[in-house]
């Protein structure tokens, strides 16, 4: 039996009734790994870091932005080259103290998780196991191809405009972000602080619940952190959508939403409709505003998260004549080319005499977004939406043009502002044999309700079965 | 020509709390460098600030005591700018929406009183500190994360005599509430000063300095006064005042400019995403406003009134608040209703013994009834006035009491008279001169015989008796 092709809730199982053992799960990830990854390359390091004298649970493979104390955590950025954080992301304490490990399993993602195709890693791109001419999507791209490859159980990504859905999506996995203040953000290497959530990449929805339940919940390390009980999510996996509300916006299914996307999401709904569910039109008014807002604010807050990257006490430092010298060429040498443009964008939106016209607009329209969702879910459980407009693309094919490249989040990014809960789960292939994915959104802290909805398409359908072949 | 000087002064005040603003290190001063320093305070990747709620308690006590108005909804803004002993290359600010506002300060000047307006009082962090050596630069972080208050003046301050009144008044308030050492050596308490002129009756402001690295009080009050000359001999010979910074160099005494940078500065403040905005209920507002102590302004008061303190002597006394608590205590001890004897005694001996020693009244450490007891010893004529004076010296030396000194030294006066007739005699026996001049009519001559007895008896005898016995036995004969 290949051990890495179970889901981890399968893999318990096992490991309760002493059938295997953590070490067992370990070596079988470490052979696909080996076998395959030189041609996924989802992870970082791997050969050199990984270490299962620490195997106990179900290793937890995690995305290169997330604190592992002793292990070096890179954003997958030459200028943190050789960073070992001296302390764990509280949610590697929480993998931890439940009984899981994390063995050294360090995942690719766009540099600093500024991209939506790993294209943007020092260490080069990943490859999307269902085609290898294919990104993964981005930026969590490291971890739904490793999920998908069987060269992780499960997997943690970090979602600021769609990172973890949109991968998940190209991939054929299930990924969920969850609502901000959920999951501690202690440890996770800031993107935009008011957007980036922790969420799992997870082989099915079961999994899904389950991850969810270790990483959640308050941390007085965390102020954005909520202090509310955490639901046990397992209870959620109940296959009944009957009389669940589902809002359609018609605001997504406008021009470049991919026509085979499209039916799929259509089919998808029409198999939800038959189990129950009550779909009506919606609107979201300002949608068309989300990706501009997204990338004025987001693009602010990481020109500020991204300062401390001076050579001064860690990372990369270029040779330098004075302090000035060295700040320059740091970060004209340590950054890549989306950092940099990123870094600008954002010092734009900030500066003086642009500020009002761009941040602070930005601001009040983010509050007109969160306002669109409040009075959907007035009415309705839950908004049902393609993930991406496509499904993945090839490597390089939007590299010249970040306009394009940042569309293949418009569905994702309003999530992030409104800070509501989201999760996207295999639909369909395309007939090129790639996933697609479907977006479930709801209100705050209401994860619940989209896990029942994603377990009860998940177990009515047979797309989470699929494998690439590989 | 002369001008109308215009000063605003800007205020950095380090709080006295026991950690840092954003993270559990020690705040505590002269540690090995980078001893008290976490993955936060150095600004480490996906470290979070955690706001320290003392901070906000402090903070709001300074703000009630300047009179300020608390803001329902406050928030901290980042304000970004690139320096090594910034960590994160942002400091963590207050920016729109400070905590407070809109306050005063009474000052005293020559007797009147002048309010000088507040702007604002805000929280942030300090900064670390560069060491410059020879082959670099180093830094130490020990200082970063530390909470500062800022407080901002209105320009309504006219001379540096007022920027020095207005720094002593404000430290010794802050010095009430506990909240800060206030020390500018040790850089707890900073101060930069804007400075401009204008002619008399110009109701715009002129061009203004702003003045930087001032150590003292006195740099302060040297700087403005080195600045009002400068700038005024610019305005005269028609120069242009150039908007700049400019360093205050204590060796020369005069201010020089900063090297400029590039460009104007530019923050790029905006809201801090990791610390939510909160709102300061009114309670809360009213608990810390009941725990605010007695201020130097009523004490004052209380100290004329009470005590029957002249207003000069009572400032003098609560510029010190443990001199004050001191004071306080010995006053109330002291169980004559008229205080007059024991305020002398502090303002008096008290304050000199202090002043040689370059201690403050409570720093002389005497205990209150020590301190009652010698002036008993006084107020029974048990001994002399001057006497006590040596007592009180050898007490602050030696921390014995004034009844263990005066027996020691046996200084009990001797007012018997029968013990003092025997030394009397003998002075008159070697000293005809000066009793035949006193015969004669020499007034005088009496004192100097008195000094020669005082002198036979160490001291001991008591200066009236004396006299007293001498005239008698002079007349007599």
């Amino acid at each position: 039996m290949e051990l890495n092709k179970l889901t981890a809730h399968e893999l318990i199982q096992k490991l309760n009734s002493k059938e295997i053992t953590a070490k067992d799960i370990f070596s079988a990830l470490d052979n696909r790994i080996k076998e395959i990854d030189h041609k996924v390359k989802a992870y970082v390091r791997a050969e050199k870091d990984t270490n299962s004298t620490e195997a106990t649970g179900i290793p937890v493979s995690i995305k290169d932005n997330i604190s592992t104390n002793g292990y070096r955590t890179e954003c997958c950025s030459k200028i943190l080259e050789g960073f070992i954080p001296p302390y764990d992301a509280t949610v590697i304490k929480k993998i931890k103290e439940s009984g899981h490990s994390f063995l050294g399993l360090k995942l690719n993602m766009d540099e600093f998780a500024f991209g939506s195709s790993t294209e943007n890693s020092f260490f080069g791109p990943t490859h999307n196991p269902w085609d290898l001419s294919c990104v993964p999507g981005g930026s969590s791209g490291g971890s739904a191809a490793a999920v998908a490859a069987d060269e992780a159980i499960w997997a943690i990504g970090s979602d600021t405009g769609g990172s973890i859905r949109q991968p998940a999506s190209f991939c054929g996995v299930v990924g969920l972000k969850p609502t901000y203040g959920r999951v501690s953000r202690f440890g996770l290497i800031a993107f935009a602080s008011s957007l980036d959530q922790i969420g799992p990449l997870t082989k099915d929805v079961h999994d899904s619940a389950l991850l969810s339940n270790i990483i959640s919940g308050y941390d007085s390390n965390d102020s954005t952190s909520i202090n509310t009980t955490v639901p046990d999510y397992t209870k959620s996996l109940i296959n009944d959508v009957k009389g669940i509300k589902v809002g359609i916006p018609k605001e997504y299914f406008v021009e470049g939403l991919d026509p085979e996307v499209k039916s799929s999401l259509q089919e998808a709904i029409e198999t939800l409709k038959k189990l129950g569910a009550q779909f009506k039109e919606i609107s979201l008014p300002h949608t068309e505003y989300a990706v501009p807002v997204y990338y004025i604010i987001a693009t602010a807050e990481a020109s500020s998260n991204l300062a401390r990257f001076d050579a001064v006490q860690y990372g990369f430092r270029a040779d330098s004549a004075n302090l000035i010298d060295m700040y320059k060429k740091t970060r004209s040498q340590g950054f890549g080319d989306e950092a940099k443009r990123r870094i600008l964008l954002g010092t734009f939106a900030l500066s003086h005499g642009y500020y009002d016209a761009y941040y602070l607009r930005a601001l009040k329209v983010r509050t007109l977004i969160k306002r669109d969702f409040d009075n959907v879910f007035k009415d309705f459980d839950c908004i049902i939406t393609p993930t991406s407009p496509t499904a993945a693309f090839k490597i390089g094919e939007k590299t010249d043009d970040p306009l394009k490249m940042y569309l293949s989040d418009i569905y994702t990014i309003s999530a992030n502002l409104a800070g509501i809960p989201a999760i996207s789960l295999p639909c369909g292939l395309t007939k090129r044999g790639l996933p697609v994915g479907l977006q479930i959104l709801s209100k705050h802290f209401n994860e619940e309700l989209l896990l029942r909805v994603a377990y009860t398409y998940e177990q009515n359908t047979q797309w989470h079965k699929n494998k690439p072949k590989l | 020509m002369s001008y109308e000087v215009v000063i605003g002064l800007e205020v950095h005040l380090q709080l006295n709390t026991k950690t840092k603003a954003f993270c559990g290190c020690s705040t505590e001063f002269g540690k090995e460098p980078n001893s008290q320093v976490c993955p936060v305070c150095l600004g480490f990747p996906g470290s979070l600030p955690v706001f320290n709620r003392a901070v906000l308690d402090s903070a709001i006590k300074v703000a009630l005591s300047l009179n300020c108005k608390i803001q329902e909804y406050t928030k901290f803004d980042r304000k970004n700018y690139f320096y090594p002993d910034l960590p994160k290359n942002y400091q963590i600010s207050q920016y729109d929406l400070p905590l407070s506002n809109n306050g005063y300060l009474d000052i005293d000047i020559e007797g009147i009183t002048k309010r000088i307006g507040i702007t604002r009082v805000h929280m942030e962090e300090d900064a670390g500190k560069l060491i410059h050596q020879e082959d670099g630069t180093l830094v130490d972080f020990n200082r970063t994360g530390i909470p500062l208050l800022e407080i901002v003046s209105e320009p309504d301050i006219s001379s540096p005599l007022e920027a020095h009144e207005y720094l002593s008044t404000l430290k010794n308030i802050i010095q009430y509430l506990d909240v800060s050492d206030c020390d500018m050596e040790k850089g707890s308490l900073r101060c930069d000063a804007n400075i401009s002129l204008r002619k008399k009756g110009v109701k715009t402001f002129g061009t203004k300095a702003e003045l930087k690295n001032m150590n003292s009080f006195k740099g302060v009050k040297d700087a403005l006064t080195y600045e009002i000359e400068r700038q005024s001999a610019l305005l005269d010979s028609g120069e242009i005042i150039i908007q700049e910074t400019r360093l205050w160099d204590p060796k020369t005494s005069k201010t020089v400019p900063m090297r400029t940078k590039e460009g104007a500065k530019d923050y790029r403040y905006f809201p801090e995403p990791d610390l939510p905005p909160f709102i300061i209920k009114e309670d809360k507002i009213n608990e810390i406003r009941r725990s605010i102590p007695e201020l130097p302004k009523e004490k004052i008061v209380r100290f004329v009134k009470d005590y029957g303190l002249s207003e000069y002597d009572a400032k003098i006394i609560v510029s010190n608040k443990r001199d004050a608590q001191f004071a306080e205590e010995c006053f109330k001890a002291y169980t004559n209703t008229d205080k007059k004897a024991l305020v002398n005694w502090f303002i008096g001996p008290l304050l000199s013994e202090a002043n040689n020693r370059n201690l403050t009244l409570a720093n002389l450490n005497i205990p209150t009834k020590d301190l009652l007891e010698l002036v008993s010893f006084v107020e029974r004529d048990e001994i002399s006035h001057l006497c006590a004076k040596s007592v009180l010296t050898e007490m602050i030396d030696s921390r014995k009491s004034a009844s263990i000194i005066i027996k020691e030294k046996n200084l009990i006066q001797i007012s018997d008279t029968s013990a003092l007739k025997s030394i009397l005699e003998e002075v008159i026996k070697e000293n005809p001169k000066s009793v035949a001049d006193y015969k004669a009519g020499k007034a005088n001559a009496l004192m100097f015989l008195v000094g020669q007895l005082m002198r036979k008896s160490k001291g001991k005898a008591n200066p009236k008796t004396v006299q007293e016995l001498l005239k008698e036995r002079l007349e007599s004969a």
